[in-house]
């Protein structure tokens, strides 16, 4: 938006006066009076409407679209609603750079948020640090914490693969087997899965015997499988993009009914039901998941609520549509980083764009962040310096069609040292 | 997996490849054969195949295999009819300018893509197949110098792959039937050999010209149709297919359908046998360095005529 300095024309009159009217006559915005601005805090949502990521897009804008409706119930940020400007990347980093620029010089947004696939964080995340825009991503990736990105970029809403595996490897180890065979997508986001499970487990005394990288966008499988050793114990798999029923499905048909055991990453099976035709080999083995689908038994009151107020029944399925299966692992992302932004929105008393620094410094200041409606997922702690946050790990068994819970890991079991001090590069 | 259970699997997954593709191939060809028009729009009627197959299992209820039947019969038909309906308000009104048609079914691709994404969206989603039974092979081996089977690991494919390559080879058949031994099919070989002699003769060239584009587009409907159970419909699953298609045509000969169909079995096999045992990347290498071979050393394909 741009403003002029000329005198108002007489529609342009007209507008305010449309405005004036609109705001007197709802006092639900009497909330924001208090503030100095009453101008909405713009969050640029980076969201993969299309392209590979498009299901897990879909869910990530259901969540944040809650997550913004709940901090403007509550009366905003700092007395100012709260307006997310969403706007399709189509899982593409091109396009993801391009976003981010849009959103720093077109639509004045504060922030830029949301974005999930590790190819475009990385290929957005140095034009927002040469913009300026705090850039909070909800991706996984290990590139946060590892020191590839810059003081502009930090995820406190969800937790990084390395520190994922690294709690899943004596799982695996001591429970399924230590011959594992590792299939995974041959992006960014996949070799961060094959480099660190492979040192976890060889820190268990396991080893892995093959690893089979698969293009993200490839439609058929089977032939990718007689690489796996025959002596193979546990099989790890994890794939994304818009064929994993189809990859899951064919891993059921190659092994037939001598499988081995396996364990997964539920990204494998985001947004697919567990319950569809041909995938009843899945009974009996492991999943990882961020923040389990199905409600558990001791389910928290915080994740009821959040499941509420997103529209996400028991079974992690959409309200309206038991066919519309979630993305419970990743999601909760959107809504927990949210909380974050306006957490330190509020430390940092940010008024405006000239308040981002200080806007990162807070966030950076933060540690504890407790098992609450703003962290449904569970407690975290978040690491100022690498900007990256941990938090509990769930495995999760496929028993009668439903993924129950068999094993939380600590946050201390997914640690590690810091690799990165991000609060040393200047502003 | 030692090297013969692998090569016979490698080969039964290159054979679906293959009989898909070689419905695919057959249509770009025929289009390509009689109208001397390049249809870059073809891979989006595939796609258009598998979407409308997902919407029409969903309509049905009951078991599976109803819904499919209705599938295999009406999808090629609709798409067919789009298609025809695209040659006879923009194709025609181009006059089949060979440049112009390229620039049009670029359009058409672009226009069919959006309005899938716009209307049944980003999603990939699932058909559910009419059969699916996991049938576990068995090989030889040798044990005290006698032959004895056995069952070895992962070496199995399912009824369903089986019935997508029988029901490609029938309707492939079809195809050469049509061709060959019927009225139209005679109309079609007139209109492809001399298109102002089939005028002069008082062949309604432009109606063959419909029914052609009709034609080709519901086979790489139909194609869609068979495969969408393996794989999910998506919006973007146009564009292998496309590409592949034209190899094929290209490595066969433009317009020669036992050259279309020869090329399909050996880019299919030739990209499952590749894939498992190197990359799937080499495959499409390598295929696509057989398409530049063939066009320096055989512009007109392995079976193609030379141009008179």
């Amino acid at each position: 938006m741009t403003k002029s300095n000329k005198t108002p024309t007489r529609r342009e009159a007209m507008k305010t006066l449309a405005l004036g009217a609109g705001a007197a006559s709802l006092p639900l915005w009497a909330r924001y009076a208090g503030a100095q601005s009453s101008a909405p805090i713009r969050i640029g949502f980076q969201v993969h409407r299309t392209g590979i990521g498009a299901a897990y897009g879909r869910w990530y804008d259901r969540t944040t679209t809650a997550a913004a409706a709940l901090i403007n119930e509550g009366g905003g940020i700092n007395g100012r609603p709260v307006e997310i400007i969403a706007e399709d990347d189509g899982t593409d980093p091109k396009r993801g750079a391009e976003v981010v620029e849009k959103f720093a010089t077109q639509y004045n947004c504060d922030i830029g948020f949301g974005t999930l696939f590790s190819h475009v964080v990385i290929g957005s995340a140095p034009r927002a640090g040469e913009l300026k825009l705090p850039y909070f991503v909800v991706s996984e990736g290990h590139h946060v914490a590892s020191g590839m990105l810059n003081r502009y970029t930090l995820q406190p809403g969800i937790t990084d693969v390395k520190s994922q595996v690294q709690a899943m490897a004596p799982f695996v180890a001591n429970t399924l087997g230590k011959k594992v065979t590792m299939i995974f997508p041959d992006f960014a986001f996949g070799h961060d899965h094959r480099d660190y499970f492979t040192a976890a487990i060889e820190a268990q005394g396991g080893q892995v015997l093959e690893h089979i990288a698969i293009p993200p966008t490839e439609t058929s499988f089977t032939k990718y499988f007689p690489k796996i050793p025959r002596d193979t114990e546990v099989i790890y798999h994890v794939m994304v993009g818009p064929a994993v029923l189809t990859f899951v499905k064919e891993l059921g048909e190659f092994f037939g009914p001598q499988r081995p055991e396996m364990f997964g990453f539920i990204d494998s099976l985001e947004a697919v039901d567990i319950s569809s035709p041909g995938l009843e080999f899945l009974e009996g083995t492991y999943f990882w998941e961020g923040n389990p689908r199905q409600a558990q038994a001791d389910q928290s009151p915080y994740d009821a609520f959040y499941r509420e107020r997103v529209g996400v029944d028991a079974n992690g399925a959409s309200v309206d549509d038991a066919r519309d299966v979630s993305t419970y692992s990743h999601m909760f992302g959107c809504w927990e980083t949210l909380h974050v932004v306006k957490a330190g929105m509020e430390a940092a008393g940010y008024a405006g764009p000239q308040d981002r620094a200080s806007l990162i410094e807070a966030v950076e200041a933060m540690t504890d962040m407790p098992h609450s409606n703003a962290h449904p997922q569970g407690a975290k702690l978040f690491n100022g310096k690498t900007h990256q946050v941990f938090g509990h790990q769930y495995i999760t068994k496929v028993t009668g069609g439903k993924l129950l819970l068999v094993h939380t890991t600590s946050i201390e079991d997914t640690l590690y040292p810091d690799e990165a001090d991000y609060t040393t590069q200047a502003f | 997996m030692e090297i013969g259970p692998y090569l016979m699997l490698a080969s039964l997954e290159g054979a679906v490849t293959a009989a898909v593709l070689a419905l695919t191939a057959v249509g770009l060809s025929l289009v390509f054969g009689v109208m001397r028009v390049v249809n870059v729009a073809h891979g989006e009627f595939f796609m258009l195949g598998a979407v409308l197959a997902w919407w029409v299992t969903g309509l049905i209820g009951g078991h599976p295999a109803l819904g499919f039947a209705m599938a295999l019969v009406l999808v090629p038909v609709l798409v067919a009819g789009i298609a025809v309906a695209a040659d006879m308000t923009i194709l025609k009104r181009i006059a089949y300018d060979p440049e112009r048609t390229i620039v049009a079914t670029i359009g058409i691709l672009y226009i069919i893509q959006q309005v899938t994404l716009m209307t049944y969206g980003p999603e990939a989603r699932p058909v559910t197949p009419p059969f699916n039974t996991r049938l576990a092979l068995p090989w030889v081996e040798f044990a005290d110098g006698a032959p004895r089977l056995y069952w070895p690991w992962g070496l199995s494919t399912t009824s369903y792959k089986l019935g997508v390559i029988a029901a490609a080879g029938g309707v492939l058949v079809g195809v050469w039937a049509l061709m060959a031994r019927t009225r139209i099919g005679l109309l079609m070989r007139a209109t492809q050999l001399d298109r102002d002699m089939a005028l002069a003769f008082g062949i309604p060239v432009e109606r063959v010209y419909a029914l052609v584009f009709g034609i080709g587009a519901g086979l790489a409907a139909l194609a869609a149709v068979l495969i969408v159970p393996i794989q999910q419909a998506h919006y973007l699953m146009g564009g292998d297919p496309l590409l592949l298609s034209f190899i094929v045509v290209i490595i066969g000969g433009l317009g020669s359908l036992p050259g279309t169909v020869l090329a399909a079995v050996l880019i299919g096999l030739s990209d499952g046998i590749i894939s498992v045992f190197f990359s799937p990347t080499l495959a499409k290498i390598l295929a696509t360095l057989l398409v530049a071979l063939v066009l320096v050393f055989r512009p007109q394909g392995l079976f193609g005529a030379r141009p008179r």
